[in-house]
């Protein structure tokens, strides 16, 4: 598969612009990523930077609250945005028609988004339900995501819920939000990114004609998140009031895939070797031949590889039935990852495995939707979005003996665990 | 809370230069869709295949209709599933997968009470390699003793977890309550019938049932379709069997009645499931009804999710669709929300199913939804994945590219008047029946003075 056309531009008020043609798509879509997740929304505000994407739904000078999706929808397009660890993404994707529609809708509230205390109040309720929905009222809500990151981190930013607690999501003022789209939701914090059936030049026009006139404001500071690498094993036990089973998650950290992708990658791969498919090493060894777990997954990335810059997670989890001590699971990994440290695996294994992820990438470069937000988060986050497109040669470019190191390091690196049990009596 | 000098709310969604225009629409691309070339086998199987450029890939979708009276049915026909990629005459579990892999392919085997599906994909070069292993598995799958052994309490265990959801349960007694003890409510077995099954039973049924007259298998990819169905012609001519495969029978017509309240102690949420009768594809009136569930609930800006979630707040999600069944289809009306709202959520879905009828459908809303269904069509089209699945979902009711070709133009000839006679007729609240899921002790009795409610 040829390598996309990436044509990039900087508008004079700081915005970053990607345009990638597609002429084999009827469709087009645009995505607005903005250099803030939940790692970066206040002490006392968990919640905020999620809060304030739905607010970025309701309204703007130009359209009152419920227009952006009806002209959305009304022009035959889908939309959503989400926020993550590092950034938050607003996208849509249309029949190429309304290319220019989607660019006014997404410059509009970028310029001036009207930020009213009924919409807050109302959006408020409206994270609530999906919390319950996703979190409260379901076995295993917020696992691991939302679970494991206190027992692996101590810092804050990295440690808290990002879905945030009902107490302080209540306590958000409008007064929170103005401030937060000022300091965050510059041009200058943000990357436009159009793909898809378009022509470049006159789309880097239409960005200019919407966006261009956008105010600069300064980009915010943008501080680390690092914080040393954790020693020894922490341990943490909660209770969940629905979930039938006994689950357990394993975090470890990772290399910087900012300034070591290469390393990055070795434990992406190492997760696969772990638990991609029946043949991999803890299916086979912990679900099959020692039935100690009903089922398990391992994998880089606490919300997906290459979703957030450093630090990020390494997770193991499992759901097992009660009779099965978690200590026995933790001692069946140590030992695989013991083998792998030693020995890596096979040439042929790790073959395997890479061809399994080309595929993948394959699959999420065949809808416009996906290929476009891996290009936007993948350039926002580390400045290349090439790295979509190198991602299969660099990937078949990471040697068995990378994938040992990334099992050595997980191994001689501290980690935390978490035990999720079921409410006493049931 | 964050940089000391920041504009006031009401500065930040205002400009010098005032609101602007919306730009209008440029000129439509027509949906390409490709040629898909047909053939049935001489052992009964039909395939269809599609050329699909774009990445080097091939999507793969068996479709056995596979039905079953028994009681003891989906249970041996979930461990039947569990089972199937796990050996053969041949292969073993982890020589299936390394074989799998090898091409960067990936199956999964999934069961309804109508039929069992095996979907995946590979590298399109790997096409042979993909369709060795799938013959192999319908043909040579011996569902090895210990791993019917070991996949039988895994599936106890998983059942579990899926039980405790709370999406689960809902389901559960909405089949039940629009559909009585039809099989097609047996989606989910319990732990006990499944602890029961036999290594015999599941290859009993593997013989009697997964068969290839009836069934269809579709390829959609980077692929030539004559050359990949001869290539599925050569790989499958060992699956043989005198019998066809086993259609699911026509469940019974929904009943309207009162809703049913279904207790579950400590629920934050409450789920509410209501349906009404709907039409078939192949109905002239399809293209009607479908603009009619749109503006209902069946997108965002639909005016049951307006009101309930952007509104009131009583949700994150409100949807309502059409969900085929054999021989007909049927209307889902479902909610989430919190416990508190429970009865206020009822008490506005109510009123905006009375509304749809009563005050109907205006041209603009008819207009959105038509350009949104047309649009939404499109974007599901543009992988290979969500074509597959289209084409495979339509061959099973009878229906082809044509149809899928056609449609957008059906969508543009439909008038405000027709999108309101649907309106009146499905979605009246007097043709609904459903469940209340839900802490009973807390919303029991907000809801049941409501009224039109029955139940603990």
């Amino acid at each position: 598969m040829p390598a996309p056309e990436l044509h990039r531009t900087t508008l004079p008020n700081g915005l970053r612009v990607l345009v990638v043609p597609d002429p084999a798509t009827p469709v087009v879509g645009v995505a607005v990523h903005v250099d803030v997740g939940f790692r970066s929304e206040p002490e006392g505000r968990t919640g905020f930077a999620h809060l304030f994407e739905h607010l970025m739904f309701q309204g703007s000078e130009s359209l009152e609250k419920l227009a952006h999706f009806r002209h959305v929808q009304g022009s035959g397009g889908v939309f959503n945005g989400s926020t993550h660890q590092d950034y938050t993404d607003y996208f849509q994707v249309l029949p190429a028609a309304a290319l220019e529609r989607a660019l006014f809708l997404e410059a509009d509230r970028l310029r001036a988004p009207k930020l009213t205390q009924e919409n807050l109040r109302n959006q408020i309720d409206v994270v609530k339900e999906e919390i319950r929905l996703n979190v409260l009222n379901r076995p295993y809500g917020g696992f691991p995501w939302i679970l494991l990151p206190p027992v692996l981190y101590d810092t804050f930013p990295n440690a808290h819920n990002g879905y945030g607690d009902f107490s302080e999501l209540e306590q958000a003022s409008l007064e929170d939000a103005a401030a937060f789209f000022d300091t965050y939701y510059s041009p200058a914090n943000a990357q436009v990114t159009v793909a898809g059936y378009l022509d470049v030049e006159e789309t880097l026009r239409l960005v200019e004609k919407h966006f261009g006139d956008i105010p600069a404001r300064p980009a915010p500071q943008r501080p680390s998140f690092g914080e040393p690498l954790p020693t020894g094993e922490r341990r943490q036990s909660v209770i969940d009031a629905h979930a039938p089973l006994p689950a357990i998650a394993l975090g470890y950290r990772m290399p910087d895939p900012g300034s070591d992708l290469d390393g990055y990658l070795g434990h992406a791969l190492l997760g696969s070797v772990l638990g991609d498919g029946e043949a991999a090493r803890l299916q086979r060894r912990l679900v099959h031949v020692d039935g100690l777990v009903t089922d398990i997954s391992a994998s880089a990335g606490l919300m997906g590889p290459l979703d957030a810059r450093d630090p990020d997670t390494f997770t193991i989890t499992a759901v097992h039935p009660s009779a099965v001590d978690p200590d026995r699971v933790l001692a069946a990994v140590d030992e695989e990852l013991d083998k792998l440290a030693a020995e890596g695996p096979s040439t042929e294994e790790l073959a395997r495995q890479v061809a399994r992820w080309s595929a993948g990438l394959h699959q999420e470069n065949d809808r416009v939707m996906y290929r476009m937000l891996g290009l936007g988060a993948r350039e926002l986050l580390y400045g290349r979005a090439e790295i979509s497109a190198e991602l299969p040669d660099r990937l078949a470019a990471v040697t068995p003996e990378q994938v040992r190191a990334a099992a050595a390091a997980l191994r001689s690196g501290g980690r935390g665990v978490l035990l999720v049990e079921p409410k006493e009596g049931e | 809370m964050t940089s000391t000098t920041h504009r006031s709310a009401d500065e930040i969604g205002r400009t010098e230069l005032g609101p602007r225009p919306l730009p209008p629409l440029g000129p439509t691309r027509a949906v390409p869709l490709p040629d898909v070339e047909e053939r049935v086998l001489p052992n009964g199987l039909r395939v269809l295949a599609a050329h699909r450029p774009g990445v080097p890939m091939v999507e793969l979708r068996l479709r056995v209709p596979f039905a079953g009276d028994e009681p003891e049915h989906p249970a041996v026909a979930e461990l039947l599933a569990s089972t199937l990629l796990t050996g053969t005459a041949t292969r073993d579990r982890v020589g299936i997968d390394d074989e799998l892999a090898a091409v960067g392919a990936d199956l999964g085997v999934n069961v309804d009470p109508e039929r069992l599906q095996i979907g995946g994909s590979g590298l399109a070069d790997g096409l042979p390699d993909l369709l060795g292993v799938l013959a192999d598995v319908l043909t040579a799958a011996t569902h090895p003793d210990g791993e019917v052994a070991r996949e039988r309490d895994r599936l106890v265990e998983r059942i579990s977890v899926a039980r405790a959801q709370p999406r689960t349960i809902a389901r559960e007694a909405l089949q039940r309550k629009r559909f009585g003890d039809h099989p097609i409510t047996r989606e989910m077995p319990t732990g006990e019938a499944v602890a029961a099954v036999t290594v015999e039973q599941v290859r009993a049924l593997h013989a009697a049932a997964l068969v290839p007259g009836g069934s269809t298998l579709v390829l959609v990819g980077d692929i030539d379709p004559a050359n990949a169905i001869a290539q599925v012609e050569k790989a499958v001519s060992g699956w043989v069997s005198d019998s066809p495969a086993r259609e699911l029978s026509t469940p019974p017509p929904i009943t309207p009645s009162d809703l049913l309240l279904v207790h579950r102690a400590g629920s934050v949420q409450s789920q509410l499931r209501l349906s009404a009768p709907a039409l078939r594809r192949h109905d002239p009136r399809y293209a009607a009804l479908q603009l009619a569930n749109l503006v209902f609930g069946g997108y965002f800006s639909s005016r049951w999710m307006e009101n309930v979630r952007e509104d009131k707040g009583y949700t994150y999600g409100a949807h309502s669709g059409i969900e085929f069944v054999p021989g007909g289809a049927v209307l889902g009306v479902e909610t989430d929300v919190a416990s508190d709202v429970t009865a206020p959520a009822l008490l506005e879905t109510r009123y905006e199913l009375g509304r749809i009828t009563a005050v109907p459908p205006t041209a603009a809303e008819v207009d959105a939804a038509r350009a949104y269904a047309v649009g939404s069509l499109l974007i599901s089209l543009d992988n290979q994945g969500g074509l597959a699945s289209t084409l495979s979902a339509l061959a099973a009711d009878g229906l082809g590219i044509d149809w899928l070709r056609a449609h957008p133009a059906r969508l543009e000839s439909v008038t405000v008047e027709q999108v309101a006679e649907a309106a009146l007729e499905f979605f009246a609240p007097t043709a609904f029946t459903g469940v209340v899921v839900g802490d009973a002790d807390v919303i029991g009795a907000r809801v049941r003075a409501l009224g039109g409610i029955t139940g603990p």
